[in-house]
């Protein structure tokens, strides 16, 4: 298997560029001759492929899907449950501003806040051990995100922030779940778009097993418009030359080892275990939890947390988020899409995110037909 | 799905769809008149309503408009700057421009300095000096403390235009070229990074002014066939509601759009379109084609307008719609819902 570089000399925003790699995808979907259908795993690829147009730029079969890459919409219901239920015992529980809204089995944070608790948006980890500095009850950080914000959560961890400081840990880590997502039955990925963000900390390095055990095609992409359409030709020649390649399309910000200091932090201070992503299914090794010498800034451990999760909201059995980040349909396949789930009163967690898919599909006009 | 009492919610008041649908459920449904001299009538949801007074004399305009805003003075100006220009311009949207007279109704908190209400007093008459709109009467409430927060202000204005002169939103027709005067974002995005603590380096400030004047140099150069000042919900809202009203399409270039580098990469930090915020002192026209050029020149040449640009124009196809040429590929330009939040990552 090739590590391939090659990135050429990028202008990121250059339409003609563009309309070059246009061409070779249309070349190279004529050389394949059957319908492909690409995986990215990271919201800011939604975002970018909405905000830009460029699913109208698409040659005729080529569909790209995105899969469970919002760490705001894989976070569970149960997840929720506990920050709330931290919130109501009046702790002050910080977390990033996408989490207040998501609705957990009975309330989201917001609902808590609109209810007296105190609950804070913060923008980092460390603004939340500053909140500890400053105040004297306890403070808890509900820690979400893939491996972008569990390193500098490991970092402040590791840095020993006072004591009335803990982190509820819902962090989840990535490579698992593109396995799982390989194997799902139905879902038919030919080829991943990788996150860039996720391996600038992670390094592309790690995909290399991933490529041999799942023989998937799988590119690591930035996030410009002519990052996107370049990974999408570096996956169509894999894909035409039956090869289950591993390419980097990312170089300026992306080496095969990572960031490694921030590597070893992450794992210094957290360790893998099985649970449950939201919608989509219990994935082996993908959740990430305090090592037990961490322990004492594990919410978990230093308070009981008690919540129910047995009843559960029936307009979330038509929610298709499940559906969505495994590929299998599109935000406006919904019946609740834009309707009775809006980024005001959302449904589905994929509706609160700004990375989220039906969040992005409202506010990008879904897929044009232009 | 549940008989929980139905609340306004702080998305109603963000400027777009929902909001529209309150209005028209809670105002329109009940207040609407089928008055023969009414040419803009409440149920248009117009920027203010136009009615003809009798022998010809013309018709008068009416627009009302409160404000609230955190912080009161802020970066490029001021809760008082902001409603008189507001509604200086709201009466400018309808093609009056020289304003006949603005009211001001203060409510007040308990505890308020004076000094601050002094500040804002002084901020208002300054704007109406430079619009040229007097402030002729008004009213002055206070509600204890914690009853609202600090000052809000409600300026009603009245202005007169010529009989059938006045500007609808609704008056695009296939062709019309689409002019915006100036680059966009800079009100919303910078309140919105001062709020947020970020402290992004360049000029980033509200461009809150009162655009009568430039209005006026536009309409003499040339055809406006609709008018609209992007506030809340911003460009996008905007065009989207010239578009569904005026029953046609547009096509935007999304380059042509002007945005000031300061505005683009705060915008892009914090996870907000440019396009989707408020701007209190741009104006998007509508231009019958062949005028399009004139006025153009025209906006150039005033003062506020030196960065104008045509950023489309009206179709016949995809009527409510409007499509955004993003110089790679095509998408819809969609109005923004609810507050507009930044993101995590
Ligand atoms: S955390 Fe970063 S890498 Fe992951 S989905 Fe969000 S933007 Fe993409
Ligand atoms: S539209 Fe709402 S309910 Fe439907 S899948 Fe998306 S988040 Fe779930």
């Amino acid at each position: 298997m090739a590590v391939e570089s090659g990135e050429p000399d990028l202008q990121f925003r250059d339409p003609e560029k563009a309309e070059q790699l246009t061409d070779r995808l249309e070349a190279l979907m004529d050389d394949i001759g059957e319908r492909v259908t690409i995986m990215h795993v990271c919201g800011s690829h939604e975002q970018a492929i909405a905000k830009y147009g460029l699913r109208s730029l698409l040659p005729d079969g080529l569909t790209i899907r995105m899969g469970p890459g919002c760490p705001v919409c894989v976070t569970d219901m149960p997840e929720v449950d506990e920050a709330v239920a931290l919130a109501e015992e009046g702790k002050i529980v910080a977390t990033y501003g996408d989490m207040l809204r998501v609705p957990g089995t009975e309330k989201s944070l917001d609902d808590a806040k609109a209810d007296g608790a105190d609950v804070r948006v913060v923008y980092s980890a460390s603004e939340a051990a500053e909140i500890a500095e400053e105040e004297d009850e306890e403070v808890v950080f509900f820690a979400t995100g893939f491996e972008t914000t569990a390193a500098p959560t490991a970092a402040v961890l590791t840095a020993a922030p006072p004591e009335n400081f803990s982190i509820l840990s819902a962090h989840k880590y990535v490579p698992p779940a593109m396995e799982v997502v390989a194997e799902l039955p139905d879902t038919d990925v030919d080829g991943f778009l990788a996150a860039g963000h996720a391996a600038t900390i992670t390094g592309y390095g790690l995909f290399e097993e991933f490529v041999e055990d799942y023989e998937v095609p799988t590119v690591v992409g930035g996030f410009e418009p002519i990052d996107i359409l370049f990974g999408l030709a570096k996956l169509l020649e894999f894909i035409r030359d039956d090869e289950p390649g591993l390419a980097n399309a990312y170089q300026r910000c992306v080496s095969e080892e990572g960031n490694v200091p921030a590597k070893e932090t992450m794992w210094d201070v957290f360790e893998t275990t099985t649970g449950e992503w939201r919608g989509i299914a219990q994935i082996p090794e993908a959740n990430l939890v305090l090592r037990e010498e961490y322990s004492q800034y594990d919410a978990r451990g230093r308070f009981d947390i008690d919540v129910d999760t047995t009843s559960s909201n029936p307009l979330t059995e038509e929610c298709l988020c499940g559906e969505i980040m495994a590929g299998k349909a599109d935000p406006d396949d919904c019946a609740l899409f834009g309707e009775e789930c809006t980024p005001q009163d959302p449904v589905g967690a994929c509706m609160v995110s700004s990375e989220g898919p039906c969040k992005i599909w409202l506010e990008y006009g879904g897929q044009p037909d232009i | 799905m549940s008989d929980e009492q139905e609340v306004i919610t702080e998305a109603h008041g963000a400027g777009s769809g929902q909001m529209r649908e309150l209005i028209e459920e809670l105002a329109v449904s009940r207040f609407e008149s089928d008055d023969a001299e009414t040419d803009v009538p409440l149920a248009a949801l117009d920027d203010g309503s136009v009615h003809r007074l009798a022998n010809g004399g013309g018709s008068v305009v009416v627009t009302t408009d409160s404000h609230v805003v955190t912080p009161l003075f802020f970066r490029g100006g001021d809760i008082g700057r902001l409603a008189v220009a507001g509604t200086v311009n709201d009466l400018a949207m309808m093609g009056a421009t020289e304003p006949t007279a603005l009211t001001c109704s203060l409510i007040v908190e308990s505890g308020t300095p004076v000094d601050t209400v002094e500040r804002v007093m002084e901020s208002m008459r300054e704007t109406s000096e430079e619009a040229g709109a007097p402030i002729t009467t008004g009213d002055t409430k206070v509600m204890g403390s914690g009853e609202i927060d600090t000052l809000a202000i409600n300026t009603t204005g009245v202005g007169i235009v010529q009989q059938g002169g006045h500007v609808p939103d609704a008056g695009l027709s296939p062709g019309d070229k689409l002019i915006v005067t100036g680059t966009v974002g800079d009100h919303g995005i910078s309140l919105l990074s001062e709020r947020e603590g970020f402290d992004f380096e360049g000029d980033l400030q509200s461009d809150v002014a009162p655009v009568n004047d430039l209005v006026a140099a536009a309409m003499d150069a040339g055809k406006i066939t609709a008018m609209k000042d992007p506030t809340r919900g911003g460009l996008a809202t905007s065009l989207n509601e010239m578009a569904s009203k005026g029953g046609v399409g547009l096509e935007i270039d999304e380059r042509s759009i002007p945005v000031s580098g300061a505005v683009a990469s705060a915008g892009e930090v914090l996870g907000i379109e440019p396009l989707n915020v408020a701007n209190e002192g741009k104006v998007v026209l509508g231009v019958a084609s062949e005028d399009a050029d004139a006025v153009l020149e025209a906006i150039r040449n005033h003062p506020q307008g030196a960065d104008a640009a045509i950023v489309g124009e009206a179709v016949d196809d995809h009527v409510g719609r409007v499509i955004l040429d993003t110089g790679f590929g095509n998408r819809y330009l969609t109005e923004p819902e609810g507050e507009q939040l930044p993101r995590i990552c």
